[in-house]
This record gives structure tokens, C-alpha cells and sequence, in this order.
């Protein structure tokens, strides 16, 4: 599946609901399924800056696909829910795709409410460090 | 007996829908809602008398000057101050506590002065002292407290020494709701010849304020907190101290006479009033006092007491939630933690029900740091919240515990 792909499912998804509150629910219970990241990827240089909570990134070239994992300290559920949508969408694609992806999905899930100003930044950052990764990688022709 | 509901009317705001669900407005100690007679004073003053204050000859400037300079007396009688050039206005509470800092500080304190502050601090309370301590090398001293959120008083005596030069504390606790002994803080620090500030944003709304009686050498609050407009504030310092102290600001309005050899400073109050002032939101100031005088303070204070202990019983009641601050002198401030849920996350999910709550460290991060927490929900209380509206908090916050669980 592309990125786009991927992004109009859970666009889809996220449409099922009326309430906002179930749309919540469902953020919180994808950031449940996250797999755990390794203890050891949770350093200082994998800490997203900006975030209200401590939320970890990390970025390996797998197959020669970007790979990421994230993780969040545990109690901020929400953070781990948006988190994972990010991981859903770009995770396991080409460098030149993620670095070229637009990310509509934030706006068409209708979670905008979610994703007070506050926590806007931090989630810029972390969308901006996984693309500075993807474009690191970037072979040139 | 004050009745609530014809209140609610005089609040417009009260009657939006957010998120689908009507307002639950839980945040008033960031800033309470404003009533008909202030927004309609605001709306009056732009639309016919609006002009520059002090120095116009025609009728307009008069008009404004004179509704401008009745705010100040107005403020002199709420807070009974002995003269009405003790009232400064000033852009909000942080703004006349730099103003106490830079002026009164840099000219009056020196290398190994003491300046006394306690833990439950807003940064506003904190920081222009740092300022201040980094510049003139005077040292920072912090009254510890305990763990219901009560300040340590025979620590704050053994603070006490002829080193104390100036003592700044918070009348209530923004985060806690604790109501401070500032009475006796200010009688000990006086006996050592300290002056002291008064952090009065968050007491102004919930308790009578007497200058005189307190026998404070300044005190600062801010109007919107006090259902009266932002960006407007209030510095009240003793007349004798405030002539000594120099100017903070240059400019228009506090000067007597200018030439390029020497200007002279104007009197109290205007030689800290430089600039055009915030006119419209220092005349609405009027109505908002007005009408916190009209139900009465001691009324409100009973009502908000009422809902304070109605809250704390029934926030008590849900399991998992933990109480932060439990002074026995309390506003009606009710902080808590639940257990492993992120206040971010108990905020968002509050919000999407319709109900306003604070999350965070609520700018006071080393009173966070003391509790050993990293931040609390905060739900304030103002005149115009019911018992029903803290219902709906408790079912609110058991969706909460269900969602998150």
C-alpha cells in the first residue's frame, strides 16, 4: 500500500464515527496495539522535542525501507495513539516517499480538536524528524 | 442567597456549545468569563467617548479621562487603599511585579540582600527575582511547604534576618488553591524591616482585599481574573515607598517636563504610567468591580465555598483520583491527579465533552517539582458554576478512567 493509501483507509476508518469521543477511543486503542520499542532506543537523542509527554523515535533502513518504531512514556495514551498513526502511515516505505509525503489524514480524521496547539508541535517535530531521516537516506542517482 | 441561574444570564459565553455539548467552564482561575456590564462598558467606551486620556482639551478626552481616573478610585475603595495615587495600573499581576523588581529592586537591593519567595510561586513570582539576584547578586530564598500544600511558617521565621530585604509571596495558590497567612508574613518580615509584595491574581476574586489592614508595601492583581477585561492590572504600593522609587518606563505621561538636558518626572501615579494606557479595559475595570459588589463578595466567597467542599466530595468519591493541595484554608481550586492517566489526556477527553479544565504544570513548575508530579487537572470555580456542571465533572472523568483503562 502507498503512503496516500494508507492515509485514505484510516481516513475511511475514522469516518465510522459520529462522536468524537469514539474517535478518541479508537486513537487510544491503536496506540495500545503499538509494539513496545526497545528499552535501549529510548535515549535522549531519540526524544521528540516540543511534545507535552516524552514520545521516542527511532529510525533504522530495513530492506532498504525506512523502519520506525515509537513509543511514549506510558501514561500519555492519546500521544501513543497519534504516534502510531504516524508509524501506520510512514513507516516501512521508501526514503524518497516519506520525504515527499503530504499528510492529509491529520486534518480529514477530523482530530484536529485532539491535537491542541500545544501538542502541535510536537507532532510537527516528530513528522519532520522521521522525513529529515527518510531524506538522509536518500541515494542519489 | 445569591441566584445563580439569573447570573448565568449576565454571562453570554455560558450559553456556547462546545464540541457539540453545552460549555462546562472549569478554568476560571486562568481567567474568569465577563458579564454584560463590562462587555457592554467596553462596547459604550468605543463607541462614544473614545479618545486619548489626560491631555486632550475636548469634550471626548474628558469624558475618557474622567471614566479612566473613576476606575482608579474604584480600585482604591476595593482594595481600601489610603490614597488613590497608590493605584498604578499596570498590564497584569506579572507586569507589576517586574515593575516592583526593576524599579524598587534594582535601586533599593544590593549584593547579598536576601529577597524571600515561597514554594507554591507562579513563575511571575519567581523569575523577575532571578532577574533581579543575577544582576545585583542578591540571593533567592524559598519558604519550603508541606505535603498538603501549607507554607512551613517557622522555617519562613528562621529565614527572617536583617539580610531580608524584601519578601514576595502569593496571597492564593493558583495551582493548589491555599490560602496564604499573608497577615502574619507581612507583620514578621516588617519586624525585620523587609518590605513585602502580595501575588493577589488569584485571591482578589475570592477574598475582600484591605491594603490597609494588611499593611502590605505592595499588591498586585490582575482584572480578568476578577470577571473584568484582559491586559489590565493593578499595582498598589504604599505612597511613601512607591515616591522613592524611580521610574521603570520613559515616555509620554510620566514626565513633567522634558529638554534634551534633563527631563523631570511627573507624580504618583502617572511617573509609572508611561505610554497611552489601556483605556477602554481600565474604564470596563469600573463595571466589573461594580458588579462583583453588587452580589456581594462575602455572598460569592460563600456560594464558591459551597461548591468548593460540594466538589471535593464528590471528586473524592472516583477511585484512582488523588487530591493535590489540601490546605485547610482553601479557594475553590480543586487540583488532582488520576492514576496512570496523563493530565494532557484527561483534558483533551474533559474538552470533548464540553467541559474546560486546566491541565499542566500551570506555571509553576518547581511546586510541581516538590510534589513530585509532573502536573495536575485543575478545576476552579467561579460564581456562575452549579453543582450540576461538577456533576457532570465526575461523569466526565469516570469516561475518563473507562477510556483509558
Amino acid at each position: 500500500m502507498t503512503i496516500n493509501e494508507k492515509q485514505d483507509e484510516l481516513i475511511e476508518d475514522f469516518d465510522l464515527f459520529d462522536e468524537q469521543l469514539d474517535k478518541t477511543q479508537y486513537i487510544i486503542d491503536l496506540g495500545k496495539k503499538l509494539p513496545p520499542i526497545d528499552e535501549a532506543y529510548k535515549t535522549d537523542d531519540n526524544l521528540i522535542r516540543g511534545c507535552q509527554s516524552k514520545v521516542w523515535l527511532h529510525c533504522e533502513i530495513r530492506d532498504n525501507l525506512v523502519h520506525f518504531e515509537a513509543d511514549s512514556e506510558p501514561t500519555a495514551q492519546i500521544s501513543k495513539g497519534l504516534v502510531s498513526l504516524l508509524i501506520k502511515v510512514l513507516s516501512d516505505e521508501k526514503p524518497e516517499d516519506i520525504a515527499a509525503a503530504q499528510l492529509y489524514f491529520i486534518e480529514k480524521i477530523g482530530m484536529s480538536n485532539i491535537i491542541t496547539s500545544r501538542r502541535a508541535g510536537g507532532l510537527a517535530s516528530m513528522i519532520a524528524r522521521m522525513k529529515e531521516f527518510a531524506q538522509s537516506q536518500i541515494v542519489p542517482n | 442567597m445569591l441566584d445563580i441561574q439569573k447570573i448565568r444570564q449576565d454571562f453570554p459565553i455560558l450559553g456556547e456549545v462546545v464540541n457539540g455539548k453545552p460549555l462546562v467552564y472549569f478554568d476560571n482561575a486562568a481567567t474568569t468569563q465577563k458579564p454584560l456590564p463590562v462587555l457592554n462598558a467596553l462596547a459604550r467606551y468605543y463607541e462614544h467617548y473614545n479618545a486619548n486620556i489626560h491631555r486632550g482639551i475636548h469634550s471626548l478626552a474628558e469624558k475618557a479621562t474622567s471614566a479612566f481616573e473613576a476606575s482608579r478610585f474604584k480600585i482604591q475603595s476595593f482594595m481600601n487603599a489610603a490614597r488613590v495615587e497608590e493605584i498604578i495600573f499596570t498590564y497584569g499581576t506579572t507586569d507589576g511585579i517586574n515593575l516592583v523588581a526593576q524599579s524598587y529592586g534594582r535601586k533599593f537591593l544590593k549584593e547579598g540582600d536576601e529577597i524571600i519567595i515561597s514554594t507554591m510561586e507562579h513563575h511571575s513570582n519567581i523569575v523577575p527575582w532571578q532577574m533581579l539576584c543575577e544582576e545585583k547578586g542578591c540571593v533567592l530564598r524559598v519558604i519550603p511547604i508541606n505535603d498538603a500544600g501549607e507554607l512551613l511558617m517557622d522555617e519562613f521565621e528562621g529565614m527572617l534576618s536583617e539580610k531580608t530585604k524584601l519578601v514576595s509571596v502569593v496571597h492564593v495558590s493558583n495551582a493548589l488553591g491555599t490560602i496564604n497567612p499573608v497577615a502574619e508574613i507581612i507583620e514578621k518580615a516588617h519586624a525585620v524591616g523587609a518590605k513585602v509584595l502580595i501575588d493577589g491574581a488569584q485571591a482578589s476574586s475570592h477574598i475582600t482585599i484591605d491594603v490597609q489592614a494588611l499593611d502590605c508595601d505592595f499588591y498586585v492583581f490582575s482584572l480578568h481574573k476578577l470577571y473584568g477585561p484582559t491586559g489590565m492590572g493593578v499595582l498598589y504600593g504604599k505612597k511613601e515607598v512607591l515616591d522613592a522609587m524611580p521610574p521603570y518606563r520613559g515616555g509620554g505621561e510620566m514626565i513633567k517636563e522634558v529638554t534634551f538636558a534633563k527631563t523631570t518626572y511627573n507624580d504618583l501615579p502617572y511617573k509609572f504610567e508611561a505610554g497611552t494606557p489601556n483605556i477602554a479595559d481600565v474604564v470596563a475595570a469600573h463595571n466589573a468591580l461594580e458588579y462583583v459588589e453588587t452580589l456581594g463578595k462575602e455572598q460569592i466567597a460563600a456560594y464558591e465555598h459551597e461548591l468548593l467542599v460540594y466538589g471535593t466530595e464528590a471528586l473524592s468519591s472516583i477511585e484512582g483520583l488523588r487530591l493535590v493541595g489540601t490546605a485547610k484554608e482553601k479557594v475553590s481550586v480543586i487540583s488532582f491527579v488520576m492514576e496512570g492517566i496523563h493530565p494532557e489526556d484527561i483534558g483533551v477527553i474533559l474538552d470533548q465533552q464540553g467541559i474546560a479544565v486546566r491541565t499542566g504544570h500551570h506555571c509553576t513548575q518547581p511546586l510541581m517539582q516538590r510534589l513530585g508530579i509532573v502536573g495536575t487537572s485543575r478545576a476552579s470555580f467561579a460564581v456562575y458554576n452549579t453543582k450540576e456542571e461538577i456533576d457532570k465533572l465526575v461523569v466526565g472523568l469516570e469516561r475518563v478512567k473507562k477510556m483509558l483503562s
